[in-house]
């Protein structure tokens, strides 16, 4: 057969139509997707029966109520529950990547202890055998108060145990990791007389004045307030956001008032100057539910009128006067203050000042206002039976100065610890260490001072279920189970103005060779004998906790919740404990007290021309937990490039130091020194740069840690003149090109 | 169970509530088996269903002004359901339901060619260059009620349409006709802590998404209601994703090509 152009032409084309009407290309298409695709090493997850579980969030001090929803028994999904008072139905970021914190690869699965630098399983016997003897030994020496534990919470059962077992040891030195709980506590005592946690009323108030708080950023409890910010939104409630940097508070704010970093305190009393000279306050509550007003407003009018206050702040003296007015003005005013996710006491007499602007507007105990919510009373246990020894020990002064003659005020100084330990060399302030719930080695100022105490520490014990910077530091780990594993109570949500506890529970059998923090205790607390197993007599934590629960176990077990709905603020004539019974705006403690100043930042302007600030959202955790991998995830490209952190600089700062949008350049303190990126923005104010928290981590998996670098190294703390408290904001820095 | 009545889900997301948390990423990622990987700063090669956009007002200081935006799927619509990449997808691997106005995704048609993604003018589609890999037990936490999808084949967000599938399985064992408002809802919107996601049926006036958006079916589903917009509303995509913003520049940003974003 001869094969000529055309009947070529015709074959190759009637073949290819052929195939192409054929179900021949459909059929492949199918297979290609199949045979490319089917790998057998794709997980296909197992069906099973779906149970909801109700349980508690513990990761933030947030107090979300949470629904785990399990497939048999797998915990694949957590969710917000319904109707829990603060967060009814929704969760945070975090609080929706719990599972990975159960499930993924940082957690500790069995006690280790350190040898020769590395970590070596051991039993439990082992463990709890060799802190036992320290323990005892320490006690026969008489030297009980060189025992310290530092833990996230001095709230609920476990936290309170840790406390009751070193107290009937002979050790005064629980601390408490610092927060503006810190600062809100003492400005409740010392103004009120009452020793409680601030509560605010957000869903009611009309008009939030926040110096700085990052109310959208994860201050207080985030989620819940969230949630007021959309009732804001929709009954027309006002926010006004006071800060350096546009964050997302201040983007989601009415007004935006930028502020030099550090002056927010003189802005509250410049506008207290005005509501004073304008008689915007409420005369009620003034004249005959406070004291020590026309004392106080003498001294303010003297220092801080409209265009002193200008000066200082940055802001306009038209501004404060506008600002003062509407304040005034509105019908259920509230300020707050605390930076960002409120992670940094702050200055005491700062947050006095803005506690002065809900006093004068008479908020206190009000709808809308700020409340004092009274510390949780279900633990009641047995006055502590002390011997001799623990006696004598629990005399001694604290490790971190709280109490002592310097800062009567204090009750926890972290921050005060790492200067006071690597100060001497031989005397050795702390021999065994405690860590509970907390992360200091990563979540304190000035990591390098605080890496050099806990090498001088003998032996640093940590409960931690994750392998996090201080874990690594460890002697010990002695895992706790996750909050996804374990009963706990969780007492009060941060910022929330009503007492409620939730319940977590073990949703799930632990996955590791865990024991309970609480169990741990009690058993150390047997070993030792004596008075201090006969404060803790209890044959597990479980047992202690339905105790201390009594009538209320069943309505948490069941709820998963438990609440006082019918909680309200006392009357004014009854809320105030101080020696007047009435709300203080001077009194002698409060005036021994050094005066309100700006907190200036450490270094010299000559060799450090701008400020370093740091800024808090969502997607970065930096307390106890570090962000999970869903988390690190949700970091935008402009925060996180690489390994790279980015700094946000304004563009005129940068171009004037010649640096260039996404140039890499060096950032130096006087604390430290960092490679990072430069990113362009706006909504920082020129003269400054702002690092996020939450980065820079050593531990963790590899999603998480070598990338950007850790705020706290670059940064020291500063003592507040008042309390001994950390005030630092910022530092100052240097930026060149890399 | 009778012949039901044509549904059209849809979502209303309220831009002045939003407050760019990243909760809805983290619920949508948690529920529906995303993946993750080491490093997940390249956000073109990171798979995220849900993502939280930043947008600038461009303005220097002190007058900057940002706004997030939360980008799911927007269940394009077109004209008689030809939307962008229904239209071009040569495996029959995505597709328009008309009875749900949702736009599917078959992992196991989608042989990877990536048509979609060119053609969707949001970006919401996103290919797997990796196999998916749950480092030590983690899979533990994998929803059975989503398939795991490998390496090579597209995704993109479904509107959780397994919650869809298990509410009308609930409302047949209770014998109820049909589903209620509440029953179905995406996990990005139940997630929501500022409540700013409203999901439901657009065909419905008595869901609150219907209330809020009051789209113009005869006018390609034009929102009515005040400050309401869609994104690229000029391109005709019809979409089922309204957004809220009582700021001006934002709205519109929404349809511009050239928008100043950071991807987030």
């Amino acid at each position: 057969m001869k094969i000529d152009r055309r009947s070529f032409l015709s074959f190759t084309i009637g073949g290819a139509a052929g195939t192409a009407l054929s179900p021949l290309p459909w059929k492949l298409t199918d297979d290609m997707a199949i045979w490319t695709q089917m790998w057998p090493w794709t997980p296909v997850p197992e069906k099973g029966e779906v149970t909801y579980v109700k349980s508690a969030c513990t990761l933030c001090p947030g107090g979300c109520g949470i629904s785990v929803r399990k497939v048999d028994d797998r915990i694949v999904k957590i969710e917000g529950l319904k109707g829990h008072p603060v967060n009814d139905g929704s969760l945070c970021i975090l609080g929706l990547a719990g599972a990975q914190l159960l499930y993924g690869p940082r957690r500790v699965k069995a006690p280790m202890k350190k040898i020769n630098g590395k970590f070596r399983e051991v039993s439990w016997e082992q463990a709890l055998d060799e802190i036992s003897k320290t323990l005892a030994d320490l006690r026969s020496k008489g030297e009980p108060h060189t025992v310290a534990c530092i833990a996230d919470s001095d709230r609920g059962t476990v936290p309170e145990l840790l406390n009751r077992f070193l107290r009937v040891y002979g050790s005064r030195n629980f601390i408490r990791t610092p927060s503006i709980q810190d600062s809100y506590e003492l400005t409740l005592n010392l103004m009120q007389g009452v020793r409680a946690m601030a509560g605010f009323d957000v869903n009611n108030a009309d008009y939030v004045l926040s110096f700085g708080s990052g109310i959208l950023d994860g201050w207080g409890s985030p989620v819940h307030m969230f949630k007021a910010h959309s009732l804001w939104r929709e009954h027309g409630g006002k926010l006004i956001q006071i800060e350096p940097r546009l964050s997302s508070t201040a983007a989601k704010s009415d007004s935006w008032i930028p502020i030099n970093p550090g002056t927010e305190g003189t802005l509250a009393l410049g506008i207290a100057h005005v509501m004073i000279k304008e008689s915007l306050y409420d005369n009620d509550f003034i004249d005959n539910y406070s004291t020590g007003f026309h004392e106080w407003k003498r001294h303010i009018i003297d220092g801080y009128n409209p265009e002193i206050v200008g000066k200082v702040t940055g802001v306009a003296p038209s501004t404060i006067v506008g600002l003062a007015s509407s304040f005034a003005r509105a019908r259920k005013p509230l300020a707050v203050c605390g930076r960002g996710k409120g992670l940094t006491p702050g200055s005491l007499k700062e947050f006095m000042a803005v506690h002065t602007l809900n006093a004068m507007v008479g908020n206190i105990g009000k709808e809308g206002g700020i409340w004092a919510v009274p510390e949780p009373e279900y633990i009641e246990w047995p006055e502590l039976e002390m011997d001799q020894t623990a006696s004598i020990g629990t005399q001694q002064h604290r490790a971190d100065g709280a109490g002592s003659s310097l800062y009567p005020q204090a009750r926890y100084l972290l921050n005060r610890l790492p200067e006071t330990m690597n100060a001497s060399s031989t005397y050795k302030l702390i021999q065994v260490l405690f860590v509970a719930g907390a992360n200091p080695v990563y979540s304190m100022p000035g990591s390098a001072d605080i890496k050099e105490a806990f090498e001088k520490i003998p032996l640093v014990v940590s409960f931690s279920s994750y392998m996090d910077e201080t874990a690594q530091m460890a002697d010990l780990i002695l895992p706790n189970h996750t909050f996804l594993e374990r009963y706990e109570d969780v007492p009060a949500a941060a910022g929330y103005n009503r007492p409620v506890i939730n319940l977590a529970r073990p949703v799930v059998e632990p996955r590791f060779n865990t024991m309970h923090t609480g169990d741990v205790i009690i058993r150390l607390a047997r070993a030792l004998g004596g008075t201090i197993a006969k404060a803790l007599p209890w044959e597990s934590y479980e047992a202690c906790l339905e105790e201390m629960m009594g009538d209320r176990w069943d309505t948490l077990v069941e709820e998963g919740y438990w609440t006082n709905t019918d909680f309200a603020a006392p009357q004014w004539s009854e809320a105030f404990e101080t020696a007047s019974g009435k709300f203080e705006f001077v009194n002698k403690e409060i005036s021994s007290l050094a005066r309100y100043s700006p907190v200036k930042p450490e270094g010299d302007e000559a060799a450090y021309p701008l400020i370093l600030i740091p800024f808090d959202t969502m997607r970065l955790w930096n307390g106890y937990i570090g962000d999970p991998q869903f988390v690190i995830k949700s970091v935008p490209d402009t925060v996180l490039k690489k390994n790279d952190v980015l700094v946000e600089v304004n563009p005129a700062t940068a171009k004037s130091i010649g640096l260039r949008d996404g140039a890499y350049a060096v950032l130096s303190t006087p604390k430290g020194k960092a490679r990072v990126k430069v990113h362009f923005y706006e909504g920082v104010m020129p003269g400054l740069v702002a690092l996020p928290r939450g980065l820079g981590h050593s531990a963790y998996e590899n999603n998480l840690a070598g990338k950007g670098i850790n705020f706290n190294e670059l940064v020291g703390p500063f003592d507040d003149a008042a309390t001994g408290h950390d005030a630092a904001w910022g530092i100052r820095a240097k930026l060149a090109k890399a | 169970m009778k012949h039901e009545k044509a549904k059209k889900f849809g979502m209303v997301i309220d831009l002045d509530k939003c407050t760019g948390c990243g909760s809805c990423m983290v619920a949508c990622m948690a529920e529906n088996n995303v993946p993750f990987r080491e490093d997940e700063t390249d956000k073109l090669l990171s798979v995220a269903w849900m993502r939280v956009y930043k947008l600038t007002n461009g303005k220097p200081f002190p007058d900057a002004d940002i706004c997030y935006l939360p980008r799911p799927c927007q269940h394009c619509e077109g004209h008689h359901g030809h939307s962008p990449c229904v239209s071009v997808c040569p495996a029959t691997a995505t597709d328009y339901d008309t009875r749900t106005g949702i736009v599917s995704q078959i992992y196991a048609r989608c042989f990877g060619c990536r048509y979609c993604m060119a053609a969707c003018p949001y970006h919401v589609r996103l290919f797997n260059w990796y196999d998916p890999v749950w480092p030590d037990g983690m899979e533990q936490s994998l929803n059975p009620d989503v398939s795991v999808r490998m390496r090579g084949v597209v995704e993109k967000c479904s509107f959780c349409i397994q919650r869809y599938q298990m509410a009308k399985d609930r409302a047949y064992m209770e014998g109820r006709e049909d589903i209620e408002e509440e029953d179905y809802q995406t996990a990005c919107t139940q997630a929501c802590p500022a409540d700013a996601i409203t999901f439901g049926d657009l065909n419905n006036p008595h869901h609150k998404v219907h209330q809020l958006a009051r789209p113009d079916h005869r006018n390609g589903g034009k929102p009515r209601a005040k400050n309401l917009f869609r994104l690229l509303e000029r391109l005709g995509t019809n979409p089922k994703v309204y957004y809220k913003s009582s700021r001006e520049w934002v709205r519109n940003l929404g349809d511009n090509h050239d928008a100043i974003q950071e991807k987030a």
